[in-house]
């Protein structure tokens, strides 16, 4: 393992996973907040069991895939999900999207909980765990994917897991600290810049799995990334209008 | 049930949000897939179909919906 094939790969973990947990924590606040941390514990706790038991019976499975089957296919994945991304940040920052808003994301997310909790007044302690089992299972799943689309194959698995992993406790820990939604992250420049970092691995892989002989080998990536990154910034300068939109959860 | 759809839903949606950037990435790649099948000897020329055609791809569904 060398960095220079690491850290591009750690880098989009770590800040993948930062966006995703954070996301997952705003929710489990506002679970926490209308039902107690016992719900949003155990909901969460359920959301972490089942995507570790999913990580262990689909990872095996991956190594039975033919590895330039196994790139092509996550290359193209990557390159919707990182394209999907990347799109979104530009318009959000070019002003033709609003901005996303924790802030207004947690409200969002208490309101509906306290309007079940009026409708379902018996079940609420159920559906509280529920929502906290789904954001932790989808904001998971996200993460998951990211970690193995930027590793696998390459034998950096571990190195990208940490990073997610970095990047989750940081968030938990802020969360346990602050008590509110961390909503002073700077979501929308750290999606551009992992819908950059996951393009270029997308880009990466899909030709490798053409069987594409990239210059410059893992280093294709790096070169791939400031060439998004570009692309993308211009691109909001030539989308830009006005003042941004009001910002939604 | 709900759970299931909501599910199957958002990992849809992790791929797909804007169906046209999405079609117009597959588009790209299978292009890149024929040129690479056409010209193997110039394995390259696969490569920059696909690296130009996702820029442009991007740039042309981002101008598209700032003008919408």
């Amino acid at each position: 393992m060398t960095w220079t094939a690491a850290a591009p790969a750690i880098s989009a973990a770590f800040l993948g996973s930062l966006v995703e947990a954070v996301e997952a924590l705003t929710i489990l606040l506002a679970v926490a907040t209308v039902r107690g941390w016992r719900p949003a514990g155990l909901g969460a706790l359920a959301g972490l069991l089942l995507l570790v038991l999913i990580v262990l019976l689909l990872g095996p499975l991956l190594d039975l895939v033919p590895l330039h089957l196994l790139q092509l296919a996550i290359g193209v994945l990557l390159l919707l999900f990182g394209m999907r991304w990347l799109r979104k940040a530009i318009l959000r920052s070019a002003g033709v999207m609003p901005l996303h808003d924790e802030a207004m994301a947690f409200a969002a997310e208490t309101a509906e909980l306290r309007e079940q909790a009026r409708r379902h007044e018996v079940r609420l302690d159920w559906l509280a765990a529920l929502a906290s089992f789904k954001a932790v299972l989808l904001e998971g799943l996200e993460v998951v994917f990211i970690v193995i689309a930027v590793s696998a194959g390459r034998g950096l698995l571990v190195p990208a897991s940490a990073g997610a992993l970095a990047a989750c406790l940081l968030v938990a820990g802020a969360g346990f600290v602050v008590h509110r939604p961390l909503a002073r992250v700077p979501e929308n420049a750290l999606k551009f810049a992992v819908g950059v970092m996951l393009s270029a691995f997308g880009m990466f892989w899909t030709g490798e799995g053409f069987g594409v002989t990239w210059p410059g080998a893992d280093l294709a990536i790096v070169a791939f990334a400031p060439l998004f990154l570009a692309v993308g910034l211009a691109a909001v300068v030539l989308a830009r209008r006005g003042p941004s939109p009001e910002a939604v959860p | 049930m709900n759970m299931l759809v909501a599910v199957f839903r958002e990992l849809t949606g992790l791929f797909i949000d804007d169906g046209s950037l999405a079609l117009a990435i597959l588009g790209v790649v299978l292009l890149a897939a024929l040129v690479v099948s056409v010209m193997p000897s110039v394995p390259m020329a696969g490569g920059g179909v696909l690296l130009f055609g996702c820029l442009g791809v991007l740039v042309v569904n981002v101008l598209g919906a700032s003008q919408r």
